[in-house]
């Protein structure tokens, strides 16, 4: 029993990930939250990359998620640093107690 | 049996991604995202990356959802409180978010057809492909990431200590 599954149903999933993750960044209100769903984003387009370096053969495909998975830890260290800062000086992480910026 | 396996595993990455959102507390949304990003680990061995869903579930699943789980549990905010924005943000939001996904659909499945059927036998990139092209060919971009992490790990370290502090 060798089934197949077409290439585009991989590319749905990652953009219903997508999708699901951009409602996310609008609709939490807790910082870390939408950081998660920025991750969940990342994460989302990985798989179509990964899809389509399966699809051409192509290796530098699977590099350029590497490269990805490399720098989402660079952020996550610093954004999540950021976090920590901003609980330290406002006692929150509420965003829309953390709006000094906004006009 | 690929099938099957890719809609099992389908299937948790999305619960997982819309538990994350249903989830009031942090917690509970890192630990369905814990899921979302195992299950893409299987979907990756899947297409037949076998090294990236190691690197998935060390890097991602092990050592960043650690380090989000370590600063929920280090701030222990609590559970978020909901503020609803105004209707017009409602009533405007979801349908923009379900054009969204529809654009994206669309856009797939016209240039789907000339996309080919994945299945099991296909074989995989074995990690000696991958570090033939990662250790020749780009080789300058791979140690420039690791410049970049260790410019990452020096800004966390100043951003998140004391300001009053000896370092």
């Amino acid at each position: 029993m060798n089934t197949t599954v077409p290439a585009e149903w991989y590319l749905i999933l990652s953009a219903a990930l997508f999708t699901l993750g951009v409602v996310g960044f609008l609709i939490k209100r807790s910082l870390i939250s939408i950081f998660m769903s920025i991750e969940l984003m990342l994460n989302a387009v990985n798989l179509s990359f990964v899809t389509f370096a399966h699809e051409w053969h192509a290796v530098k495909g699977q590099i350029f998620v590497f490269f990805v998975m490399m720098v989402a830890a660079a952020e996550a260290a610093v954004g999540l640093a950021i976090i920590i800062s901003i609980f330290r000086a406002r006692g929150t992480l509420t965003v829309d107690q953390i709006d000094l910026m906004k006009l | 049996m690929h099938l099957v396996l890719f809609l099992i595993f389908a299937i948790f990455a999305l619960a997982g991604a819309v538990n994350l959102l249903l989830q009031k507390h942090p917690i509970n949304s890192a630990l369905s995202l814990i899921v979302v990003m195992s299950s893409l680990a299987v979907l990756y061995l899947l297409l037949g990356a076998e090294f990236l869903a190691m690197a998935q579930i060390i890097v991602y699943a092990g050592a960043i959802m650690v380090l989000f789980t370590f600063v929920v549990m280090l701030l222990n905010e609590g559970r978020e409180e909901k503020t609803w924005g105004s209707r017009t943000a409602k009533t405007l939001g979801f349908p923009a978010a379900a054009v969204l996904l529809a654009i994206f659909a669309a856009t797939i499945l016209r240039a789907g057809r000339h996309y080919g059927t994945i299945s099991l036998s296909d074989g995989v990139t074995t990690t000696q492909e991958l570090s033939k092209v990662l250790f020749r060919d780009l080789l300058l971009p791979f140690e420039l990431t690791s410049v970049l992490i260790l410019i990452a790990i020096l800004g966390a370290v100043a951003l998140a200590r004391k300001d009053n502090g000896e370092a």
